[in-house]
């Protein structure tokens, strides 16, 4: 299986009376975008606005991020959602680069993530380097927090859809193709190179902390290999809440850096050979019946080594460890990526797990580190949950519209597949 | 003119007051160096200074401790002085202790703290976080080379303008707290190459040394539930409604204590959740699905158990840091346990 990604550089996102591409500047037909996502009759408004790079915005509270892309033949993106699951992971898919689109209203108690585009806060946050198109979409009082999360996690994914069509017409700036081969043939690649496996773990906790793959709910799937061709091109969604800072938003997963990584190195120090998703349920059996079975797949396909990447903290630590036991006891060597809660002052225990065995550790930094982020001119989306969002605390938002507050509120600083250079050190 | 003005804490040996005879003299002070202090201010030259020597005995400071540490804090605010010195205490626990308390008590007043100590004195490990301890020996055979090595450190202070930088870098002895910063690659990038290494048996340095852990023993089993007092401890976030206590959704910073008289089943009206880490919904729509007291008073009812305590406590597991988590357990307990409580459940989310 074979998968071009095809980037088209936008420099300027517009809105205008038809949907075009020229030169780096992509235009959107706003009403058409607007009625071809609203998908569901519990929806009461919707909106649509641009922000970009060093405007003096704030957008919060950030459901979901997502990276516009189009399957140039095929109907495969968003597998499971929108695509064909057969036509993902192949042929040729152009990615709309330098932009998202993002999601907001009102949805406290979900993915409550804070986005500024300047100050202090946006060296926090990978997005506020790209020029994001933000869909405000309110539902009908009443409407249950699952149900809520399900739409505007659906309406993320149509407008990235929507949108990515446009770049139909464009011109790709650059080519990269990435195959995902039989096991045998990808082990043959380099002459006697070890074999490096990646174990993705999926936040699965439940009620709220959900993702989905092909639209299967990742609670109920056992661990099982994935083409990384087809992560690409959306096969991993993200259907989370709380502590934006460290769960992975779509966007992450349709560029997951470790993927990148291993694929840069490929036949050079190892030959990757396979994948690996797993979740992280809640209940103890679950966790030692998903690690064992990683383990087992790992040593299965003769693996030599591999990095494991958490999704979220607390809990899953505990799966974490436990994927790194099984995995060293096996003689496969382990690198992991995680965060840490290491409290506001830093001197607490980062993690609620750990064992002798995990001695290679890549840190995306403290969460609960608190940042001051100062009034910005405009906010998109509602502020006054800045006391109550996860990373926040009574007082967090001054009278000044300050927001005095954990980095665990902000979207994906410090993200465990490693996508920033945000980290922590001991003194 | 130095560029420093320090205090320097001594215990009654010391501050040559006086050996064991002399352990319960209550805080004093002089003015210019004493004892160690001679040799550390000749040791710091024109960089600092020792203006004061604050003198108490190791055991009046650890008995009296909130009387010590009152009297020392008077003396430190009414002095200007710009940095406390404390010790070397070397392997002494009592007077290691006593530095330690000292520690915090410059923390409370934002002033940095040096302290010189044996590493395996307790005094270290419970107060690493408020100061920068440098290492001893364990004995007063090591005073000349401690001298050296404190008057050393507190130069380097001086020129990196008060950020030292990490433990191996300003030899200090690690404080146990971190701190973010931006590295040169992504996060993905450092695992890749961290996992070569590994491979093939170079050198590589974890960026999360992994801390040895706390386990909690389970206790024998309550011999007769029948006759017990039992309390129930919830870190689901059940409060009554409108979170009087203002518990945070996340990370919390306190837990709050409610009456449970007269309370036979926790309703939607009358309690909810503060908790920001799941679905609320089947929480607030009945708190007995994280808190059971409708089942607790049945239980009471049946005989099962003795009696329930008359009130609960609560707080929000959510990215709630340990310590803070330890500091909770540990104030609840002791007030269970004063209440005359033999047994708890505890509740999670």
């Amino acid at each position: 299986m074979k998968l071009n990604l095809e980037r088209v550089e936008v420099d300027e996102v517009t809105f205008g009376q038809e949907n075009s591409f020229d030169d780096g500047l992509l235009t959107i037909d706003k009403k058409e975008l607007l009625d071809e996502i609203e998908h569901d009759h519990r929806i009461t408004s919707l909106n649509a606005e641009i922000v970009r790079p060093g405007e003096s915005v704030r957008v919060m509270p950030v459901k979901d991020v997502v990276e516009p892309r189009v399957k140039v033949d095929e109907n495969g993106l968003f597998p499971g959602f929108i695509g064909e699951e057969d036509q993902a992971g192949a042929g040729t898919t152009r990615v709309l680069s330098g932009m998202t689109v993002m999601t907001t209203g009102n949805v406290v108690g979900f993915q409550e993530g804070i986005i500024d585009m300047r100050g202090p806060g946006a060296e926090y946050t990978p997005f506020s380097e790209t020029i994001n198109v933000v869909l405000t979409c309110e539902v009908e009082e009443g409407t249950e927090e699952h149900i809520h999360e399900e739409i505007l996690r659906i309406l993320g994914l149509k407008a990235a859809h929507y949108i990515g069509q446009i770049g139909l017409e464009a011109e790709p700036d650059s080519s990269e193709s990435f195959e995902y081969e039989s096991i045998s043939e990808a082990a043959k690649d380099g002459d006697d190179l070890p074999l490096v496996g990646y174990v993705y773990m999926l936040q699965s906790q439940g009620l709220l902390h959900d993702t989905y793959v092909y639209g299967v709910d990742a609670k109920e799937i056992l661990p099982t290999l994935i083409s990384p061709t087809k992560v690409m091109d959306g096969a991993i969604v993200s259907g989370n809440c709380v502590s934006a800072c460290d769960k992975n938003s779509t966007f992450m997963h349709q560029n997951n850096p470790v993927i990148e990584e291993l694929y840069r190195r490929d036949g050079e120090d190892f030959n990757f050979v396979g994948t690996i998703i797993t979740n992280e349920n809640v209940t103890l059996g679950d966790k030692e019946r998903s690690s064992t079975l990683v383990a087992e797949l790992a040593e299965n396909l003769g693996l030599d080594a591999a990095i494991v990447s958490e999704e979220g903290f607390g809990n899953p630590d505990t799966d974490l460890i436990l994927n790194c036991k099984k995995l060293e006891n096996r003689g496969i060597q382990t690198v992991l990526i995680t965060d840490e809660y290491a409290g506001r002052d830093g001197s607490s225990q980062s993690l609620a797990d750990a064992s002798p065995e995990a001695d290679a550790v890549v840190t995306s930094g403290n969460a609960n580190e608190v940042v001051e982020l100062p009034p910005l001119e405009r906010v998109i989306g509602h502020q006054r949950y800045a006391d109550s969002i996860a990373g926040g605390f009574e007082g967090s938002l001054q009278d000044d519209g300050s927001i005095k507050v954990e980095l665990q509120a902000i979207t994906g600083s410090t993200d465990e597949l490693g996508y920033t250079r945000l980290s922590a050190k001991g003194y | 003119m130095a560029e420093l003005k320090i205090a320097h804490y001594l215990n009654q040996f010391f501050g040559q007051v006086g050996d064991e005879d002399e352990a319960d003299l209550p805080p004093q002070q002089k003015d210019g160096p004493v004892g160690p202090g001679e040799a550390l201010d000749n040791a710091l030259g024109e960089r600092a200074e020792i203006v004061k020597t604050i003198i108490t005995g190791d055991g009046y400071f650890n008995e009296n401790k909130a009387r010590a540490r009152e009297k020392i804090k008077e003396f430190l605010q009414e002095s200007d002085v710009d940095m406390i010195v404390a010790g070397p205490a070397f392997n002494a626990g009592r007077y290691g202790m006593a530095c330690g308390g000292v520690a915090e008590i410059a923390a409370e007043l934002d002033l940095p703290f040096v302290g010189g100590i044996y590493p395996e004195n307790p005094g270290y490990d419970m107060y690493k976080k408020f100061g920068y301890f440098i290492e001893t020996g364990d004995s007063v055979g090591s005073m000349r080379k401690g001298i050296a090595d404190i008057a050393e450190f507190i130069a380097d202070y001086i020129d990196a303008d008060g950020s030292p930088g990490t433990p191996e870098e300003a030899g200090y002895l690690p404080r146990g707290i971190r701190k973010n910063f931006f590295r040169e690659e992504r996060g993905a990038r450092r695992a890749v190459d961290m996992l070569v290494k590994k491979i093939k048996g170079e050198e590589f340095e974890t960026e999360y040394p992994m801390p040895s852990f706390d386990r909690v023993d389970p206790q024998p089993a309550v011999p007769d539930l029948g006759e017990a007092l039992v309390a129930v401890v919830t870190t689901g976030g059940i409060v009554p409604k409108g979170n009087p206590d203002k518990i945070e959704a996340s990370s919390a910073s306190k837990f709050g204590k409610y009456k449970l008289n007269g309370v036979q089943d926790l309703t939607s009206e009358e309690f909810e959740t503060a908790h920001g880490g799941y679905d609320p919904v089947y929480a607030n729509e009945d708190p007995d699905r994280v808190l059971p007291i409708d089942v607790m008073r049945d239980l009471e009812e049946e005989g099962e158990i003795g009696e329930l305590h008359e009130y609960y406590y609560a707080t929000v597991g959510n990215g709630t840091s340990v310590a803070n988590a330890k500091a909770f357990g540990k104030e609840i307990g002791e007030e269970l346990v004063r209440d005359g409580v033999q047994a708890v459940i505890l509740t999670s989310t």
